[in-house]
């Protein structure tokens, strides 16, 4: 067991349970998988160098496909169980300082100390239950999705080598440790993505996933920087014990941090402008897509910030950046996805649009209302695309059977799903719920706390920008109003209707295996109950907290006290108190009421309004005209930054290949290659094979000698 | 007396010399060689070195010439009085870089021998060593006495090269 | 006497040493080889009367060994000429690169 250097006195007396192993058990997983995967595919190379016909399942057993069935999911039970057990321990224990456990010191040179440690507190622990829980469904879920696929035992591998890396980040005590982990998720999404790498597309999405997120990276690489330059520690201790003495409020420096963290949360958590990889990054299975690209990874940019709370309680400019951005990428991505007609796109869109929301949730310095809106999101976002698995597998599965050939993830080749897919069409609608954010629903809470608490800082008593707050408001509630619309539309042309599949292949559709539909309840039940465990005092009073009755409480935001305490005395000692109405005039429970309803309205419309329109098969539509076309298209983002940032890269990469290395440095290694040949013809020119010459250059010698000696 | 003597030796050596480089044919350039080994001699005889005077003429003169004469006859050369001199480029090379590096010497070696002359005094080191033992025991002397190494050993050089000569001149059989 | 018979030295050297580089037939390079032997020991002869009697004694020892390499080098030409037919020295160009 490795030696604990550092223990920090447990307050409350509650000592952590093997906090370490929560961490490598699913790098256990991955080791385990990971070699029966090698064993596999050493035997399919052997058997093609054998002659054979290559053949992707060539190399499985029935070991390399069951025992990653029982070690995949069994890692991430255990986790879940550890860090259940912790959490329980945690609720009892009272903790006003996180505690922090040290393994050993990883790198030590000149002022520079960074040590392995881990940081249990409420906000990591709270991530952990999501990472471990969530986690854990979602590879339940994989067993059945991923049934026929020959590479099982690399993707489970892949998938718990990346639990281990996220469980690294949310875990880490210091800025270091959590940028390995940052790293780390960024592999795994670009192994993950590129799953099926013989398609070159899909290998590609791969591609740009990782080389966006790179240039997040390096926004996160220069922030660390300037970190150490200021307080020589990258310890979260040590930062935000001395950041108020040495930050000045709202200075460059603490600015400067702030938007570099704020340029890699856009990277890794898809934000303008560095979303674009996460719509392509579809080409995954899709539960990778529910885990990484919904419930865990993205998240890890709220996090960040979240995390780094007092440092953006401290810039306001930063703040407003990031809750612009986040209003701003929730209310573009929001219209994309009005247009779209494959599946997983529509909810990669809605993935993008909700972390805008998470975003603005941290940038108006609402850091728990941020991080309940990821957790909720976690749940209702990783229903949706596990569920939109289901059908698609389902779909898949029917024209597999009869062969045809259209694309089953496209929503105009579907319809009327819910007579064969109940259970899943069931789950998905309460999910569709959530996300509208609809009283009961978990979405309602968290989405109307985010937007109450803008609409509060845009009064607040010194607010800096109140202006663009009362804007970013509006754009809040006119971008839930379009979630609702266009989730409506997704249930709408899936299940509702008619069924376009083709009349063979709807013989052959059918429900989800349990290992698939039983993650989805239980999703299900954690996104209609989730919400009621961060429902504020009036809202409890209120119709909306069923007068007190229900079983609601504010517990998470106490919870989460203890991490955001620092920030939110920042927030108060500058700007004054926040407004207690929104910009307009009207109470939280009024604007909760109006929001609601709104969103109801809108889904009952749709609903009627769809189901009453014809969709054209994919195969026979034409693409959209207009306006509709631009939002089809994506506003042409993609095409503009081909055009604008990767053809002149590709064109100077071009350059510096033809012109500077191969003509230059190259020519000018062959110039002294050939100029050596040059000398070495020279020099064979003296010996000639006679005497005379030889005698000549003697006395030629000879001369020099008695001329040096001479003259 | 002795430097007109010295002089005319000298300008026969010269033109031997001279000879021996541009004859026409191989005999012609022997018989230059052996002019100016005569005329060496004779300048011998005027730095008071009669022994080695007469060894040159007995020996140089007339074992080793006679040697290169037989070989000449014996690979039948001299018929053709075609030149096998270099022309042209060669010549001209070559005369500009010996030219030079005699020139030097020449300059090296007069100011070495006046300095030479006004250090050691008259060249008279020999003169003692010829009264006592006369021409022929000036040298023998030392070299039966403090150099009989060196004598042995050449002694034994001379037996390798008859060897030597005989072994690489037989006919292959 | 003695720059004199230097300087004669150094002059039939250099004449001995033209004839090395400017002719063909090997057997009259090697008589100018003799040359250069001659004027060396003119030289160790004129300076004998300065330096002792050991300047005459080397001349005496540098004829002997000419003598020896004369007939060695002698003997070579042949076996040479055996081969080859010729004395032209441009025909033995083995070491030509």
């Amino acid at each position: 067991m490795l030696q604990v250097a550092e223990v920090a006195d447990s307050p409350g007396g509650w000592e952590p349970f093997l906090p370490g192993i929560i961490i490598l058990l699913p790098l256990l997983g991955f080791v385990v998988n990971g070699g029966l995967a090698l064993s596999a595919a050493r035997k399919s190379s052997n058997a093609v160098r054998a002659g054979h016909e290559f053949d992707f399942f060539e190399g499985t057993t029935a070991t390399t496909h069951r025992l990653p069935t029982w070690v995949g999911p069994g890692v991430m039970l255990a986790a879940f169980m550890l860090t259940l057990v912790n959490f329980v321990g945690m609720l009892g224990a009272e903790l006003h300082e996180p505690i922090i456990r040290s393994y050993w010191t990883w790198i030590s040179t000149g002022d520079l100390e960074v040590a392995v440690a881990i940081q249990l507190d409420q906000l990591s622990m709270i991530m952990m239950m999501i990472i471990t829980g969530v986690g854990f469904l979602i590879h339940v879920f994989s067993v059945g999705y991923m049934r026929d696929d020959p590479g099982y035992p690399r993707y489970f591998a892949y998938l718990n080598l990346f639990v281990f890396f996220m469980l690294v980040l949310v875990m880490a005590a210091n800025y270091a440790i959590m940028f390995v982990g940052w790293e780390g998720v960024g592999l795994c999404s670009y192994l993950l993505i590129g799953y099926w790498f013989s398609d070159k597309e899909k290998a590609s999405a791969g591609k740009k996933a990782f080389i966006v997120n790179r240039i997040g990276d390096l926004g996160f690489l220069l922030a660390i920087f300037l970190l150490f330059l200021v307080f020589q520690s990258l310890d979260y201790q040590e930062v935000f014990r001395q950041a108020p003495d040495v930050f000045v409020y709202g200075g460059p420096v603490v600015t400067t941090v702030a938007l570099l963290f704020l340029v890699a949360a856009t990277g890794k958590s898809a934000q303008i402008p560095l979303f674009v990889w996460l719509p392509d990054a579809m080409a995954g299975p899709t539960p990778v897509s529910a885990l990484i690209h919904a419930a865990t990874m993205v998240t890890a940019g709220v996090y960040l910030v979240a995390r780094s709370s007092l440092l953006f309680a401290m810039s306001p400019l930063g703040s407003a950046a990031v809750a612009g951005i986040g209003v701003l990428t929730a209310l573009f991505a929001a219209t994309i996805a009005l247009k779209q007609n494959d599946i997983k796109k529509v909810l990669a869109y809605s993935t993008v649009s909700q972390l805008g929301y998470m975003f603005l949730g941290v940038g108006v310095g609402a850091y728990t209302a941020g991080v309940f809106h990821l957790m909720t999101h976690a749940f209702f976002k990783a229903l949706l695309f596990l569920g939109a698995g289901a059908v698609i597998h389902s779909v898949h599965h029917a024209l597999h059977r009869t062969h045809k050939d259209c694309d089953a993830q496209d929503m105009r080749n579907m319809g009327g799903l819910r007579a064969h897919m109940p259970i899943t069409w069931i789950t998905m609608w309460l999910a569709t719920l959530a996300i509208s954010g609809i009283w009961p629903f978990a979405g309602f809470f968290s989405k109307d706390e985010i937007i109450w608490m803008t609409g509060a800082m845009a009064g607040a008593e010194n607010a800096p920008y109140s202006g663009l707050y009362t804007i970013y408001w509006i754009l809040a509630l006119a971008t839930a109003m379009l979630t609702a619309f266009y989730m409506t539309r997704l249930m709408v042309m899936t299940f509702h209707g008619a069924n376009r599949t083709g009349v063979k292949e709807a013989e052959h559709l059918h429900e989800a295996p349990r290992t698939m539909w039983i993650p989805l309840a239980i999703l299900s039940a954690l996104s209609v109950f989730g919400g009621w465990i961060n429902v504020t005092a009036d809202l409890r009073a209120s119709v909306l907290g069923g007068f007190g009755l229900l079983p609601m409480s504010e517990w998470f935001h106490h919870w989460l006290e203890p991490v955001t305490e620092a920030a939110r005395a920042v927030q108060e000692a500058n700007l004054g108190e926040l407004a207690h109405s929104a910009p307009f005039g009207g109470g939280e429970v009024m604007w909760g009421l109006i929001s609601t309803s709104a969103a109801l309205i809108i889904v009952f419309g749709t609903v009627r309004l769809f189901g009453k329109r014809e969709v054209t098969v994919a195969a026979e539509d034409v693409q959209p005209q207009g306006f509709s076309r631009v939002l089809y298209n994506k506003w042409y983002v993609d095409e503009f930054y081909h055009r604008w940032v990767v053809d002149p890269i590709l064109t100077t990469s071009r350059f510096l290949w033809r012109v500077v290395d191969a003509t230059l440095i190259d020519g000018a290694v062959n110039l002294i290659g050939n100029a050596t040949r040059l000398a070495g013809w020279v020099g064979s020119l003296f010996q000639t094979g006679q005497v005379n010459t030889y005698a000549f250059f003697l006395t030629v010698g000879v001369l020099i000698i008695l001329s040096v000696i001479a003259l | 007396m002795a430097d007109i003597l010295f002089f005319i030796f000298a300008a026969v050596a010269v033109g031997g010399a001279v000879g021996v480089v541009i004859g026409r044919s191989p005999v012609a350039s022997l018989l230059f060689m052996i002019a100016c080994l005569a005329s060496t001699a004779g300048i011998f005889v005027l730095l008071e070195a009669h022994f080695l005077a007469a060894v040159q003429i007995i020996v140089y003169a007339g074992a080793i010439m006679v040697l290169f004469l037989f070989v000449i006859m014996l690979l039948n050369l001299g018929h053709d009085y075609r030149r096998d001199i270099r022309g042209g480029l060669a010549m001209l090379v070559g005369f500009g870089v010996t030219g030079a590096m005699g020139g030097l010497l020449a300059r090296q070696l007069t100011d070495g021998g006046r300095a030479l002359a006004t250090n050691l005094g008259p060249g008279d080191a020999i003169d003692a060593a010829l009264l006592e033992y006369g021409a022929v025991g000036v040298i023998a002397q030392p070299l039966f006495t403090e150099y009989l190494v060196p004598f042995e050993l050449t002694g034994i050089l001379l037996l390798v090269a008859i060897v030597g000569a005989i072994v690489l001149s037989k006919k292959a059989s | 006497m003695l720059v004199e018979s230097l300087v004669l030295g150094g002059l039939i050297f250099a004449i001995g040493t033209l004839g090395v580089i400017v002719r063909r037939n090997v057997i009259i390079m090697f008589l100018c080889i003799e040359l250069q032997l001659n004027a060396v020991n003119l030289t160790f002869v004129a300076l004998s009367r300065y330096h002792g009697i050991e300047g005459q004694l080397f001349v005496f020892f540098v004829m002997t060994v000419a003598a020896a390499e004369a007939a060695v080098g002698l003997a070579i030409i042949i076996s040479i000429f055996r081969h080859y037919q010729t004395v032209n020295v441009n025909h033995f160009n083995l070491l030509k690169w």
